[in-house]
């Protein structure tokens, strides 16, 4: 478990990090807080000729709300934004989430946009980005874009990020009045991947949910005016269409099953939970 | 027999406090010594092995060219090379298995060594192993151990002749007169899963070979038994002398594994050998998850034969004991070492117990905290719930009615163990007020009232320590025992020494991995001796050069309680009285008079005719001429302790397989969710009575580790292999040990304790009870909760909601189509799907027979070379996302039809792993293009597998979807960027896009 030779360069601006990763594009990957990046590369599934790391860019290092919209920088670890002030009233969907991302150490050396980037099926944050409706800026050193959280994960460990653009910030809408946020995941253990995970916002008659680990990406269904009756037959035509998959830790079925079970109570606590 | 609340050791003595671990200091300051924390000579070189990516194959040839071309990069050795230099490595019977660590020329499990690569460092040695190539034939496996024995499964040796390599049937008093004439038989068949323990330090060995003497130097962290010293001396073909072996200060947990080190300790020697340079190897822990260890899975069929009270009068076993590819010494030792606790602590008098010993396309085993234990007493705990439900007893009153009554003991079981000591009614009546049972069947009740699945469920086991070293024989037949001659005991060896100031020294063969050994083995000799443990220096490191050993040395199956500690008191009491002799003289009292207390030895009836500890123990060394008569100068004992009670199998194939048995009793409450199936271990209660306490904290830690232990294999922890032989479980993402959250409360029962007449201090060993329980112990209390006889470890909360929940609901009656994949068996991939070209089936017949498109529409293929007709070789860099990996690829094409359809086959291998398999693709005209169908069905192995088995479907998915979308683009349908329309419409057939 040594990983193959790469180059490594420890950007200190944000225009050296983008200026590095313009010249180098797709030999050259980004490192944050390397916790799924180190282990690929000691394991040698991945392999790289050059490092960007960006963990030592200050200005790319904050979590701010502005304008309806809570803005975390590329350097911004989980354990930060788990940790800042407003979390709870701002973003009660991301409170509840956070605590279920990894372990306390890998959520203290991990970012935000970081796991958006390595974009897991099963991953906590790019489901919350779904479900909130969130966005990413891309980055690059001829300028910038914004997507949609629907337009920038494309697929399991695949984004619309291009090889020379780096995702500069995670914008995720701050918590409405009358809205309610439930999140709910199963894994043998704390900390594992999810097998289920569910993400749910309520307004009213308007149901949002969100269904990570079953498919390639997390799955946003957002519904209006179901009766309950109509609701368990929504999430099991999503069960359905999304189908599952057997592996060592649960089968296809289980996986629809909780759709169905975690579904269900997830969309009830959000409807309760309104503020 | 004496009867005592606490412990048998008398006030003011430090034996049965619980004095705090000398150990602890280094390790938690990071300061511990282990292998690869010491210095290494400059000329050394960094070992790394190449592993079998399949389950089963011959190796058809291997070219390391490449990869000693690499700077820093010495050698490259594989099977072939280690063969002239080593011999097969030996085990307990004689069978045609040709095993030596390395694969010859056949692989018979994934993570097989095949080659290793030394170089000037690790990293240049992983280069090298990516640049090595072997051509392989894949071979069909067999991973089930009764298919295995079966006539159509593949033979992995073939020289054997079977998958069976042992079977033996015992016979103890009358079985099949007991089942006919029982008015009650029944009968069940349970599956023990493969797990382990994983140790925080992983394998590490530093070899020499010094060429003037012909020597292997070697440290490693092995821990014994050193009887396989023997066998790693005869595989390397030399005189056990010239195996020197050594042992670090530190190793840093086993759990049983590191007995299995031995084939690595032989390989390393050999490549040290041949390179002339020290060689070390540290094992990873891929390398450790899929290729170190495991304990035996077992299928067991037991019947048992009962009365209308539930008195069980036989017991009948059939077993199947999967060991993996090879037997490796001293497999199947853990089968045998339970064998005289067939019946448990039950007064059962007849019992027959047939033994298949197997091997499969697995990793081969090794000892495993448990040794044998979990198998068995998961068949006969479960049985005995069964036959309380049987006749509507309670389950507990079946046990207690059936246990051997107190004030029997010593009791001869009838498989010939000989248990010690111990009162097993009382036992369980201390832990059932104690541990609040009555409390516990409200709590069930109530919860069951409101519609809850909680469950109640008991476990016994009797705990054995210290091994007979004969227990191996059993499996032999007795003339083939009397030919070998006889094997029984298990001596342990122990030096005390006290230095010319009065420093004590005690050196013993139990070869610790963090238990606390030093702390316990210094309490002993203080209270001999009158000081205070830390004026005791214990090393424990070992030297076949210069330390006392015995095939016996060693850390394993509870030995250091019974034996490790009689053979250092044995030492201790010599030193006393030789000391109490020197003191006599010039105290003026008869030895026997002297006493050892505060550094002082003293007159016992006059306490201020004293000398200092240091005066009399320097004497003999400052002037022997001052002793008495006839003794020796210096003080210095060495002990070689044996217990006559293990005596060898006997000719009716009895054996008293441990010397000192302990007992453990548990009872336990779960509450099963209904939406999720996972089971919560809402009371769970453990006491043992495991003879004299040494140390009350250690104890404690066993327990509480023991348990920790076995909550991972109940719940948790399992070495997942496909049915085509793929191993699944490659890191710890997949191979789940249960960390602080999953750890529920443990109430700790201190019952009363039967010190054993057969150790020096009434210890017993108490390391592995927890393994023996709890698994059986939850899994009756889920068969309790669910109302369900099959109940199979360990329980992931997907297989127990598959028991539980309902039938599903269908889908909705207006979805077109349901993607649900057919039931995967192992890492096949299999699926299908549709999409559409925009050019007529004449032209994507063209495109795909043209070796310049496919080319260029194969995902990541930089080469591609027609190799015959309609075959091609190929190397492509495929993956996802950031994983990427080059693998090489023959696909052959087959049944063409021309415009209509193709059938492909092929094998793709690369440092990521291979894979192998088949599909079909079927072209139709459709709206002025082609709707292109198609099927896969490949098999996926090594390292890509085993680390990343929840993407793979995903990744398959993805670079069909890359394989379409270049093809649309080569038939001109693209232009650059698909069209949204098409774009769409592909993702949707992927099944990637709603």
């Amino acid at each position: 478990m040594k990983p193959a030779e790469f180059d490594y360069l420890g950007a200190e601006s944000p225009d050296e990090a983008l200026d590095a990763l313009g010249r180098h594009g797709e030999d050259a990957r980004v490192l944050a807080g390397g916790q799924s990046l180190m282990a690929m590369l000691n394991m040698r599934l991945a392999s790289q000729q050059i490092l960007i790391d960006i963990g030592r860019i200050e200005p790319w290092r904050y979590v701010r709300a502005d304008g309806g919209v809570i803005e975390v920088g590329a350097g911004t670890t989980q354990a930060e934004l788990l940790a800042w002030p407003d979390l709870a009233a701002k973003a009660p969907l991301l409170a509840k989430a956070l605590p279920h991302v990894g372990h306390l150490q890998t959520r203290s050396r991990g970012t935000v946009c970081g796991s958006l980037c390595h974009a897991d099926p099963s991953s906590e944050l790019p489901l919350c980005l779904a479900v909130l409706g969130g966005e990413v800026v891309l980055k690059s050193a001829k300028g910038s874009r914004t997507l949609a959280a629907k337009d920038f994960q494309t697929g399991m460990l695949s984004t619309a990020r291009k090889p020379d653009e780096i995702a500069v910030a995670a914008r995720f809408p701050v918590a409405r009045a009358g809205t309610g946020y439930a999140f709910e995941e199963v894994t043998r253990r704390h900390g594992d991947f999810a097998i289920v995970a569910v993400a749910a916002a309520v307004s009213g008659p308007s149901v949002r949910v969100a269904v990570g680990g079953v498919a390639d990406r997390p799955m946003v269904r957002e519904w209006t005016g179901l009766t309950e009756a109509d609701m368990a037959d929504a999430l099991n035509g999503l069960a359905w269409e999304m189908g599952g998959f057997d592996d060592i830790h649960a089968t296809a079925r289980y996986r629809r099953e909780l759709v169905r079970r975690i579904g269900a109570r997830v969309i009830e606590e959000a409807r309760t939970c309104r503020s | 027999m004496s009867e005592t609340k606490e412990t048998s050791v008398a006030e003011g003595k430090y034996v049965g406090r619980p004095v705090l671990r000398v150990e602890d200091g280094p390790l938690l300051r990071g300061r511990g010594q282990f292998i690869d924390d010491l210095p290494e000579k400059p000329t050394t070189l960094h070992a790394a092995i190449l592993r079998s990516p399949h389950p089963h194959a011959e190796i058809m040839a291997i070219d390391a060219g490449e990869a000693l071309a690499l700077p820093g990069v010495h050698a490259v050795i594989t099977g072939q090379d280690i063969k002239p230099l080593t011999t097969p490595l030996i085990v307990g019977f004689k069978n045609e298995m040709d095993y030596r660590g390395i694969a010859l020329d056949r692989v018979r499990y994934v993570g097989e060594p095949v080659a290793i690569a030394c170089a000037a460092d690790r990293y240049k040695a992983e280069d090298a192993l990516d640049l090595i190539k072997v051509t392989y034939k894949p071979l069909p496996a067999v991973v089930d151990p009764v298919e295995a024995a079966g006539d159509d499964a593949p033979v992995l040796h073939p020289e054997q002749g079977s998958n069976v390599v042992s079977r033996r049937v015992f016979t103890h008093g009358a079985p099949d007169g007991a089942f006919a004439g029982a008015p009650h038989t029944a009968e069940m068949t349970v599956r023990y899963p493969r797990n382990a323990l994983t140790p925080m330090e992983t394998y590490a060995i530093v070899a020499e070979y010094l060429e003037d003497s012909a020597m292997y130097d070697v440290i490693s962290n092995f821990q014994g038994p050193f009887s396989v010293h023997t066998v790693m001396a005869l595989g390397l073909k030399t005189a056990t002398g010239k195996l020197r072996h050594r042992s670090p200060v530190n190793s840093g947990g086993s759990f049983g594994s590191k007995l299995t080190i031995f084939p690595y300790v032989v390989l390393m020697c050999v490549a040290a050998r041949l390179t002339g340079r020290p060689v070390k190897w540290i094992e990873d822990r891929l390398e450790n998850l899929s290729a170190a260890n495991s304990a035996p899975n077992r299928v067991t069929t037991v019947e048992a034969a009962f009365d209308d009270d539930g008195m069980v009068s036989a017991l009948r076993f059939e077993n199947w004991d999967d060991h993996g590819a090879y037997l490796r010494a001293p497999m199947p030792a853990p089968i045998y070492r339970m064998h005289g606790l067939s019946t448990n602590g039950y007064t059962i008098p007849n019992l027959e117990v047939t033994n298949h010993i197997m091997v499969t396309n697995k990793c081969p085993t090794g000892a495993v905290r448990g040794f044998g234990g979990p198998q068995l007493y998961f068949a006969i705990e479960r049985m005995m719930q069964k036959i309380a439900l049987t006749l509507g007893l309670d389950p507990l009153d079946v046990i207690r009615r059936n246990l051997i009554p107190a004030g029997s003991f010593p009791h001869r079981t009838a498989a010939g163990a000989l248990l010690d000591s111990g009162d097993y009614q009382k036992t369980i009546a201390e832990t059932v007020a104690g541990g609040g049972l009555d409390e516990l069947k409200r709590r069930r009740d109530a919860a069951r009232a409101e519609g809850r699945l909680y469950g109640i469920g008991y476990a016994t086991a009797v705990e054995p320590s210290q091994s007979n070293m004969g227990y191996i024989s059993t499996l032999k037949t007795g003339k083939e025992r009397e030919e070998a001659g006889p094997k029984d005991g298990a001596v342990a060896s122990a030096q005390v020494m006290v230095d010319a100031l009065g420093s004590v020294t005690v050196v013993g063969d139990s070869v610790p991995q963090g238990q606390g050994h030093q702390t316990t083995l210094a309490q002993i000799v203080a209270d001999e001796l009158g000081l205070r443990p830390e004026d005791i220096t214990v090393n424990l490191e070992t030297d076949t050069h210069k330390d006392g050993w015995s095939i016996a040395a060693g850390n394993y199956a509870c030995r250091f309680a019974p034996a490790a500690t009689s053979a250092v008191h044995v030492a201790a009491v010599r030193v006393r009285d030789k000391l109490a002799r020197i003191a006599s003289q010039n105290l003026n009292v008869a030895p026997e008079d002297v006493e050892f207390k505060d550094a002082m030895i003293r007159a016992r009836d006059n306490p201020q005719n004293a000398l200092p500890f240091y005066r009399v123990g320097g004497l003999a060394h400052w002037s022997p001429l001052s002793l008495p008569e006839g003794m020796e100068s210096g003080v210095r004992e060495a002990v070689s302790w044996n217990a006559p009670e293990l005596t060898p199998t006997n000719a009716n194939d009895e054996i008293n397989t441990s010397l000192a048995y302990g007992f453990a009793f548990d009872f336990c409450g779960v509450d099963i969710n209904r939406d999720t199936g996972t089971v919560r271990i809402d009371h769970y209660v453990t006491a043992h009575d495991c003879g004299t306490i040494l140390n009350p904290g250690l104890a404690e830690g066993q327990i509480r580790g023991s348990f920790a232990a076995a909550i991972g294999a109940t719940l948790f922890e399992e070495f997942v292999y496909g049915e085509d032989g793929s191993f699944l479980t490659g890191t710890y993402a997949d191979y789940l040990v249960p960390t602080a959250p999953e750890m529920p409360e443990l109430s700790l029962i201190e019952p009363t304790v039967h010190p054993s007449p057969f150790t020096r201090l009434g210890a017993k060993g108490i390391a592995e009870g927890n393994q023996f329980t709890t698994p059986v112990c939850i899994a009756n209390a889920v068969a309790d909760a669910l109302g369900r006889e099959d109940i199979t470890i360990p329980l992931t909360p997907s297989k127990v909601a598959g028991w539980i929940h309902p039938e599903e609901a269908p889908p909705p009656s207006d979805m077109p189509t349901v993607k649900a994949p057919p039931p995967r068996k192992g890492r096949a991939l299999s699926g299908g799907g549709e999409t559409f070209v925009p050019v007529p089936p004449a032209e994507v017949w063209r495109l795909l027979l043209d070796p310049r498109t496919l080319a260029q529409v194969i995902p990541g293929c930089h080469e591609l070379e027609q190799t015959g007709e309609n075959a091609y070789r190929a190397v492509v860099d495929a993956g996802v996302g950031p994983v990427r990996g080059r693998f090489e690829a023959n696909i052959r094409l087959s049944d063409l039809v021309e415009g209509e359809s193709i059938g492909l086959s092929g094998e793709m291998l690369g440092p990521l792993g291979s894979s192998s398999g088949g599909g079909t693709v079927r072209l139709a005209a459709r709206d002025g293009g082609t709707a292109v169908g198609y099927r896969y069905d490949v098999h996926v192995a090594g390292k890509v597998a085993a680390v990343g088995g929840r993407m793979l479907d995903g990744a398959a998915r993805i670079l069909i979807g890359q394989f379409f979308e270049a093809l649309i683009r080569q038939a001109g349908g693209g232009q650059g960027a698909p069209t949204e329309g098409w774009w769409r419409r592909l993702l949707k057939a992927m099944g990637l896009a709603p």
